[in-house]
């Protein structure tokens, strides 16, 4: 569930609706920087009304999913 | 409340150093800069001292306003620092100014011309009848490392300045601050006292978790303007124009995103000024002012956000008739 909803979020970012995206995909593959990552973050945490540590940890869709499925636990 | 924006002036040092320019000494290139920043250019304190940038907004507000430096009653400088620890910036502008009146320098980084309108707005709601200058200079190219391109390439020098008296324009105002040296640090000499425990130098320049800085600064935007607007009871749609502090492209854009509002309410001068740390929201005010796009009535609202960590909002509305002085 959490899953689905953050591939949704990230392709609503990036504008492409037919985004290929797994768990293993990382931030720098799908083409965000850093700045990208910190918004796209915030988006997903806003939608999931919860927050998370984002301390340069993070570097794959996978990472975000684990936090979030944890933090709204 | 309490005070009318009578006056505005600003100076930017003559050097420019474009992206590319860069180049010659930082592994960056253009591209990479203006797409992360939307910074194309930026001006140097080459030949330039604070205090001459700082005393040429001065000069030019004052003019602005109509006033005779004599006629000073405060001058306040947000700045993270003059040529001098001490003399402040304020008494080194005083005295060129041949103004006789008390000076003092406030330091709330990025946001201080904000913090500098409330402290103003303070001395003025004792009641008095009150002249205040408050000049904004940062010289932000003597404060960052130009091994270090992650900060290097965005910020910059310059000094905006306004002339305020008791007035009417400031609708609402809102400070804030979380002490967060992780997040933006530019460390003090320490002496070198032979009793000093810690021997180790710091390194005396700026640093700053990009990342973390970001996230800080879309957030203060977006929440500082809707408290701001709430306490002049207003909707955020009824402003005419929003000053943010000009740090990074990406942060208005992502701010105005979030807020819903179209990007041409959000004035944008950061392409070709960088981050002028306190200096940024003052140099635009100025650039509005010179070229008549400011008029009475007008709603326009100031964010600031920086290190401390500091924010400050606030909502004019604008009453200074235009002297089409450009």
């Amino acid at each position: 569930m959490v899953f689905e909803k953050v591939v949704e979020i990230l392709r609503n970012y990036k504008d492409e609706p037919e985004l290929e995206v797994t768990l293993e995909s990382s931030f720098e593959g799908l083409e965000l920087d850093s700045l990208d990552t910190v918004e796209l973050v915030m988006e997903i945490e806003e939608a999931f009304d919860t927050s998370i540590e984002m301390d340069g940890t993070l570097k794959t869709i996978g990472d975000v999913v684990g936090l979030i499925e944890k933090a709204i636990a | 409340m309490s005070f009318s924006l009578i006056g505005t002036g600003s100076a930017l040092p003559k050097t420019i150093q474009t992206n590319s320019d860069l180049t010659a000494f930082l592994d960056t290139s253009h591209d990479w800069i203006l797409s992360r920043t939307g910074i194309e250019a930026r001006h140097i304190c080459i030949e330039e001292s604070i205090l001459d940038i700082a005393l040429s907004a001065s000069i030019n507000a004052l003019e602005n306003a109509g006033i005779d430096p004599k006629n000073l009653d405060l001058i306040i400088c947000p700045t993270l620092g003059g040529d001098t620890i001490t003399p402040s910036l304020a008494c080194m502008v005083q005295e060129k100014l041949g103004a006789t009146c008390p000076a003092f320098d406030i330091n709330a980084a990025c946001s201080g011309f904000v913090y500098g309108l409330d402290v103003a707005d303070a001395y003025l709601s004792r009641g008095k009848p009150m002249t205040i200058l408050i000049i904004a200079a940062d010289a932000m190219s003597k404060l960052v490392d130009w091994t270090d391109r992650s900060t290097a390439v965005l910020f910059a020098d310059g000094a905006g300045a306004a002339v305020l008296t008791n007035g009417n324009d400031l609708k609402s105002i809102y400070l804030s601050s979380v002490g967060n040296q992780h997040a933006l640090c530019i460390p003090w000499a320490k002496g070198n006292h032979p009793g000093l425990l810690d021997k180790e130098l710091p390194i005396p320049y700026l640093t700053m978790d990009g990342p973390e800085v970001y996230r800080f600064a879309i957030t203060a935007i977006c929440d500082d303007l809707k408290r701001v607007t709430r306490d002049a009871d207003i909707a955020l749609e009824d402003l005419d124009l929003i000053i943010p502090h000009q740090a990074n492209l990406r942060i208005i854009e992502s701010a105005a995103k979030r807020l819903k509002l179209p990007m041409e309410k959000f004035v944008v001068r950061v392409k070709n000024q960088g981050n002028t740390s306190a200096a940024s929201i003052p140099l635009v005010l100025d650039d509005l002012n010179r070229h008549g796009q400011l008029k009475p009535g007008m709603l326009i609202a100031l964010t600031a956000f920086g290190g401390g960590l500091t924010t400050g909002a606030c909502v004019l509305k604008w009453s200074k008739q235009s002297n089409n002085q450009k």
